[in-house]
């Protein structure tokens, strides 16, 4: 079965899986390996990144340089389609207009959604991660623990591949032997970095990313992945052949043809598909989960963006994929008598506690990696090092005014030039041109370094999303109004974050740009980190949380979501590796139930 | 029919230029509040949220060039002040820059259009200076001489309060000039960009760079 057009649809699937992106791929991944028959639904067009990716365009090949636009926000060649902050014709809105109370919401109307363009990071949360409310009192717990969930991620890490290594830090767990593959060499920034940093007591490691750094090994995951299953094995086995290993050029945030690094339309899809139970309806924007007269879910009423026609689509369970804040808006659109304020709202927490992840960023300049010997430092497309959270023990004790972990993620090197590449020449050297310009420029490039931090954010009651009383999209679908506040724990880190990194330049024998004025201008807006979870948590209790710990509503039974929406906290560990090994870990569930005949 | 229709290319009056500046900012915010995805302001459109990546694009592909020859000549010699041939590398105009710079402020995007005014309002700056100064166009002094006004305006922060404006130009025609220049090939060998080829493994740094930075 195929890519297919809303007239071409079967009469019924097993499970219509809404969204496409790292929580659909996996969900529909494990679902069409183990038999069931899929529906997949995607609001954006079939993309395709072995035809469609720009792999070694340079600069000077695109309009403008490349340089962002309103069109194509993170550059020309970013693989985004249709998306960025705004979806033409498909709007929503804030409801302060405080600019510290907005909340930015980056989408993507393409086949495999954001996991075309994301930066491939791929951290475990750890134990701690899963019981925070224990720790310190603060958000919440989750009502499973790291050992539900470390099987997921090894079979997760297993089929995407995950390059990094095993370090045995706090809260910062290790993979099984043989389940990473190795990790890239540092680059000349990177391992000045992880020198100078030793004397602030920063550890720099191998980050984890999801990029073969050698190919898979398809002659032994297969069996581990799915035991007793000879037909997926062997699927498997082809597809993890089909994917070449890193050739260490271009941006991962391109995409990749050679299908070296993790994108749902890469590694989940193609073996999906070939297994012939999967069918995939492109440009199908989903309205509503449609039920019957007992209260379960029948499927849903999507539109054809083509026709611009209402269809209904049946199957026995539904699963929301569509992105946390998505399936949010599905859930409250599917109003009805029995369910007057969304389906699966009955604790009225559907829309509540969306979490982003706390963003800042320094850079700054370092005489020391001025002139440095030319050498390719391409690399992975991203980091091939950070720093993660390392104060465990100071914030146990009490001494640091905020409450969660931040990791630093690097900036470093010659990467490919872009408009930007000497701007920062006119200002060192006190306005220069001419051939002198040209002298300085080959001077500084690759001695800026700049670092992020990724924090934790606590959930809180101030942020949550609702339906708008009255704007709607394109489609006439109600949209979305977003409310947001930090508190002061993560402004308080993020000023933590600019003052480490200052630290951290200067100790490289660096100039650290001027620090923003206080936490609350040194954090990045709500959403800008693209980390958007929560909306839908789990728990273990039917008045306060929207799903069980198996991502299953507990209102109706056979409606699943398997995005970010059930996260209960959001760790500094970027949350895609998570959302994977959820929906796989859900996705199971579900398949036991089905052959139980409780679904 | 639009009264900005009617003007002759390279001429966008203020008033013009505010207008298309008003309506790519409100584009975002207005987004919001559009009923049924109304069509955005009207104007020449840009490439769109979903172009063909994989094709080598041209400036004019997109979007009509502004330039007139005059224009051209003193935005294509003030390139070649700024990024001029040497042993290394060829100037910035013998890899299309003034061409880039036209498409650039060309484009229909908020920033291009600002951009749009202080380009063609400095252009004509130079010329007025190098005519006031040496009786000439910009383009046709020679270099020492074209130095001498550059000198005045190359650097904001020290720029004599008759300069600013022309300054502020000057720092923004560099910053084009350099990006146009080295986003190209010759620019990124220029500048010791070795990289965008495959390579079977990532070796890491040379031993030489290892080094330069005391780590070897």
């Amino acid at each position: 079965m195929p890519i297919v057009t809303a007239s071409k649809t079967q009469v019924s699937y097993d499970v219509i899986v809404v969204g496409s992106g790292a929580g659909g791929g996996q969900t529909a991944y494990t679902l069409a390996m183990e038999g069931v028959k899929v529906l997949m639904v995607e609001a954006g067009r079939n993309y395709d990144p072995v035809r469609e990716t720009p792999m070694f365009q340079t600069n000077d090949q695109a309009p403008l340089r490349g340089a962002g636009t309103p069109d194509k926000v993170s550059g020309f060649f970013d693989a985004t389609v249709d998306g960025g902050w705004q979806v033409p014709g498909e709007p929503y809105t804030n409801a302060s207009s405080e600019p510290s109370r907005q909340f930015s919401w980056w989408r993507a109307r393409m086949l495999g959604g954001r996991t075309n363009h994301w930066g491939r990071i791929s951290l475990r949360n750890g134990p701690y991660d899963f019981k925070s409310y224990s720790r310190d009192g603060l958000g919440f717990d989750w009502p499973i623990s790291y050992e539900d969930v470390a099987p997921y991620y090894e079979k997760v890490e297993m089929l995407v591949g995950v390059y990094g290594s095993n370090e045995g830090l706090e809260n910062t767990p290790d993979s099984a032997p043989g389940v990473l593959l190795p990790p890239p060499r540092a680059r000349a920034g990177e391992l000045l970095a992880q020198q100078r940093a030793k004397k602030l007591g920063l550890p720099v490691i191998p980050i984890h990313r999801a990029v073969l750094s050698v190919t898979q090994d398809a002659a032994t995951i297969p069996a581990k992945l799915h035991p007793g299953n000879p037909a997926a094995q062997r699927i498997l086995a082809q597809a993890m052949r089909e994917r070449a290993a890193c050739f260490w050029a271009t941006s991962c945030g391109r995409g990749c043809s050679i299908r070296a690094n993790y994108q749902s339309t890469t590694v989940h899809l193609p073996p999906a598909l070939a297994t012939g139970n999967l069918d995939i309806l492109p440009d199908a924007m989903v309205r509503e989960v449609t039920l019957d007269e007992n209260g379960r879910a029948t499927g849903v009423l999507c539109i054809d963006k083509v026709t611009g026609e209402e269809r209904r689509l049946q199957a026995r369970v539904v699963v929301l994929a569509a992105s946390s804040a998505e399936s949010v808006r599905i859930l409250l659109n599917s109003r009805s008598v029995r369910f007057p304020n969304g389906v699966a709202n009955s604790s009225g927490l559907v829309g509540k506690y969306i979490m982003d992840t706390v963003g800042a960023r320094l850079g700054g300049q370092v005489p020391l990696l001025e002139n440095l010997p030319v050498y390719n430092e391409d690399g992975a497309g991203g980091n091939h090092v950070y720093v993660p959270w390392w104060l465990y023990q100071e914030q146990k004790a009490g001494r640091l005014d905020f409450a969660r972990g931040y990791h630093i993620e690097f900036q470093t090197g010659r990467g490919m030039p872009g408009l930007g590449a000497a701007t920062a020449v006119a200002g060192l050297t006190h306005g220069a041109y001419g051939q002198r310009f040209k002298e300085e420029a080959r001077r500084y490039y690759g001695s800026f370094v700049s670092f992020a931090g990724r924090g934790e954010m606590i959930p809180n009651a101030d942020s949550f999303c609702e339906l708008d009383p009255t704007v709607k999209d394109r489609w006439g679908i109600p949209v979305l109004r977003f409310h947001w506040k930090w508190s002061d724990h993560e402004t308080r880190q993020a000023a933590h974050m600019q003052r480490t990194f200052a630290d951290l330049i200067t100790a490289m024998g660096g100039k650290p740009d001027p620090l923003a004025a206080d936490g609350a201008r040194a954090i990045e807006a709500g959403g800008r980190i693209i980390h958007e979870v929560g909306g839908t948590i789990m728990g273990s209790d039917p008045k306060k949380s929207v799903t069980n710990p198996w991502c299953q509503t507990w209102d109706v039974r056979n409606l699943f979501v398997t995005d970010g929406g059930p996260f209960v906290s959001n760790a500094d560990k970027n949350p895609t590796l998570t959302i994977m090994a959820l929906a796989w870990r859900a996705s199971d569930y579900l398949i036991g139930e089905m052959k139980k005949g409780n679904i | 029919m639009n009264p900005s229709d009617s003007l002759p290319p390279g001429r966008l009056d203020r008033r013009t230029a505010i207008k298309w500046m008003m309506a790519a900012a409100a584009t975002v915010a207005l987004v919001d509040r559009l009923p049924l995805g109304a069509a955005p302001a009207a104007g020449p459109t840009g490439y769109g949220t979903d172009p063909d990546l994989t094709k080598p694009y041209h400036p004019g592909d997109y979007w009509p060039l502004t330039f007139t020859a005059e224009q051209r000549r003193t935005a294509t010699a003030l390139c070649d002040v700024i990024i001029p041939a040497d042993a290394t590398s060829p100037a910035a105009s013998a890899v299309g820059v003034p061409d880039f710079i036209d498409e650039w402020i060309s484009a229909p995007y908020p920033t291009q259009v600002r951009d749009r005014a202080v380009v063609l309002e400095g252009l004509a700056w130079m010329d007025d200076e190098a005519r006031k100064r040496f009786g000439r166009s910009f383009a046709d002094l020679d270099v020492p001489r074209q130095r001498t006004i550059c000198d005045d305006i190359c650097y904001a922060p020290e720029a004599g309060a008759a300069f600013k404006t022309a300054a502020a130009f000057f720092n923004r025609y560099r910053d084009l000039t350099s990006g146009g220049f080295y986003t190209t090939p010759v620019g990124m060998k220029d500048i010791g960009y070795v990289g965008n080829m495959p390579t079977p493994t990532f070796a890491g740094p040379t031993p030489e760079a290892l080094k330069h930075l005391g780590l070897a």
